[in-house]
């Protein structure tokens, strides 16, 4: 990927070439529909069109199919549900750089902040994306950076300009520049099924296929580092986990006991992987060293123990078990093997996961029949059911714990869905080719661009 | 197809049957349909002697019955249960006598589940399904190595349907001979 960004830079035609690919990235992306705007008064924001001089031919073609770094930065905050960015049409002048910027116009349109831009050319077709961030009332900039980037990081400058200006207003990490994982199902339960494993942005653009079988893929998750993925594959008719580069050329099959080698999940130090494994007879929690290959057993009960999930502070693993007769949530303290259950309202609760503060559960709830995502305060015991589709299962959090996306279905087609932590934004992501479902958030990633 | 209704009101039933395992159960069903048969393989044993009819078809991995029509292979389970149906269970015993006369043949059993639930949690639940029909027919005297079990969980519908009747559908345990 490097080498081809190196190489774009020096021949021109190259751009074309990647033109193409990035409508084949199309093709496959997936749609971002926002359906419920929470907040009740969003933060007004207006990002205004950003000014693009670019008199480079090649880059003028690729910009063709790219839109204005203002769309994108304006979707990102929209879809957090905190902002309302403005509308183009409502903005009484298009300002590109300060001595451009007369803040009664935006006083009068009550704008509590303003986002201006501008991509310059440079030589060797690469280009400057920069940007500046207004407090309205303040009158004064908050934030202002600029960036070198070919036209292959187009999107990566603008999501990392939206995770600025959404830390500076909220004082939260913004997620705008992570990824989101996913498995494209395409003809399931027919002879010509297909299954891919997709990493794309978290809006959902620029999906590319990570690994693709006639078999199976479920239960895909990130090392903490955004390096590495580690998911369940049968493609050898069994399952077996798999631990496998975003980017090199790494794969390895890791696990391919007797049963089941399934659910799993990086500790947060990224050294060991917790799964679960059915070889002594019925499926228990294991963990393994990364480094070593050891295998520590966990869990001993002949229940159903699945689904692992690591605190924050990786001193404990969450799970589901039957070992009550219905599927519940438990912990299990690492150093003392010592279990304890968690959820005890409805008798379906599975596939959970702590948010960042280690307080607070998500997870698959069962509640009249209908399978919802839910969320729960540990100390509490209270309940909020946060997803009021179907079949929704697999929540997996953002990394800064504000949204989290999971699998749902709509009109017969296994979607994505993401809904902010409190409940109150929500979007979906279909694809156009196929079911998604099984979808990972990234942690945060390095930088792009800088 | 059995409604769900009429399953789950079977499930007292069933884990009656499935301690009995192949042999007679005297369990009255509280439904009108069949009954475990009492003496599970009378038709085989008389043809037996006679000139050895073939327990597979032409190709090798059907297995049939005494008058050579295919054996039922997928056997089918209630809402989040891993119980044998009482009414599976002299085919079920059907398949162990093929397999016991049959030293050289191995089946694998795949089990299924519907798309409600975590899919981790159905794969799990799909291996209990298969563990259960393993261990019928382990209990009815096949080696075990000629067994191997496997679960897609609800990976691999039989009916991509969303309906209660695709659902009882792709609950199953599937035998595959080889």
């Amino acid at each position: 990927m490097q080498g081809i960004r190196a190489l774009m830079r020096t021949a021109g035609w190259l751009l074309t070439v990647m033109v193409l690919a990035s409508n084949a990235h199309a093709e496959n992306s997936l749609d971002t529909i926002i359906i419920d705007r929470g907040v009740d008064e969003p933060i007004r924001i207006a990002v205004v069109p950003f000014a693009i001089d670019v008199n480079s031919a090649a880059n003028a073609a690729a910009l063709n199919d790219l839109p204005n770094p203002s769309d994108i930065v304006a979707f990102d905050l929209a879809r957090s549900g905190q902002f309302d960015p403005m509308a183009k049409e409502n903005m009484l002048s298009l300002p590109a750089r300060s001595s451009e910027v007369f803040y009664r116009d935006w006083r009068i349109l009550r704008t509590a902040y303003l986002v201006i831009g501008r991509v310059e050319a440079l030589r060797n077709d690469s280009m400057r994306m920069s940007f500046e961030l207004y407090d309205v009332a303040g009158r004064r900039q908050l934030r202002a950076r600029e960036y070198l980037i070919g036209v292959d990081q187009w999107r990566d400058a603008a999501h990392q300009i939206a995770d600025i200006i959404y830390a500076e207003i909220t004082g939260v990490r913004g997620a705008f520049s992570s990824k989101i994982m996913y498995v494209l199902a395409q003809n399931a339960g027919t002879p010509d099924a297909r299954y891919r494993l997709e990493i794309a942005d978290a809006d959902g653009q620029r999906a590319r296929t990570l690994f693709s079988s006639p078999q199976p893929i479920l239960s895909a998750s990130w090392a903490p580092d955004g390096q590495r993925v580690a998911y369940v594959s049968f493609e050898t008719g069994r399952p077996s986990i798999i631990l496998q580069d975003v980017d090199g050329p790494y794969r390895e099959q890791l696990t391919a006991f007797r049963g089941i080698n399934g659910s799993p999940v990086f500790s947060p130090d990224g050294r060991h992987l917790a799964m679960v494994l059915s070889r002594d007879g019925d499926p228990e929690i294991f963990t393994m060293n990364l480094q070593t290959r050891k295998l520590r057993r966990i869990t001993r009960h002949r229940a159903i123990d699945t689904e692992p999930s690591w605190s924050p502070d990786g001193e404990r693993l969450i799970f589901t078990s039957d070992r009550g007769g219905r599927p519940q949530i438990y912990q299990v303290e690492l150093a003392t093997n010592f279990v304890e259950r968690l959820t005890f309202v409805g008798d379906y609760n599975a596939r959970a996961r702590l948010l960042p503060d280690g307080q607070h559960l998500v997870f698959v709830h069962r509640r009249d029949g209908v399978f919802h995502i839910a969320w729960q305060d540990l100390e509490r015991d209270n309940i909020l059911v946060l997803t009021q589709t179907n079949l929704d299962e697999s929540p997996s959090l953002s990394p800064n714990g504000s949204m989290l996306i999971y699998a749902t279905q709509y009109q017969g087609r296994g979607i994505l869905g993401v809904v902010s932590i409190d409940g109150r934004v929500k979007y979906r992501l279909p694809s156009s080719v196929g079911d998604v479902r099984e979808p990972a958030w990234s942690p945060f990633l390095q930088n792009v661009v800088d | 197809m059995l409604s769900s209704n009429r399953l789950s009101g079977l499930i007292a039933l069933l884990l009656a049957a499935i301690v009995i395992g192949g042999c007679s159960s005297t369990a009255t069903a509280p439904v009108d349909q069949q009954e475990p048969v009492s003496e599970p393989p009378v038709a085989a044993a008389p043809v037996e002697e006679a000139e050895e009819p073939s327990d597979f078809a032409d190709d090798g991995i059907t297995p049939v019955d005494a008058s050579g029509r295919p054996l039922s292979r997928s056997f089918y389970f209630g809402y989040d249960t891993a119980v044998l149906n009482p009414a599976d269970l002299a085919a079920l015993e059907m398949h162990a006598q093929i397999l016991r006369r049959n030293a050289d043949k191995s089946v694998v059993i795949e089990g299924h589940c519907d798309e409600r639930g975590t899919r981790e949690y159905n794969l799990a639940l799909g291996e209990r399904r298969a563990e259960v029909v393993k261990s019928f027919l382990t209990s009815a005297g096949v080696r075990s190595r000629q067994i191997e079990t496997v679960s897609f969980g609800e990976e691999r519908p039989a009916d991509p349907g969303h309906t209660e009747s695709a659902w009882a559908l792709n609950r199953r345990a599937v035998l595959s001979y080889r």
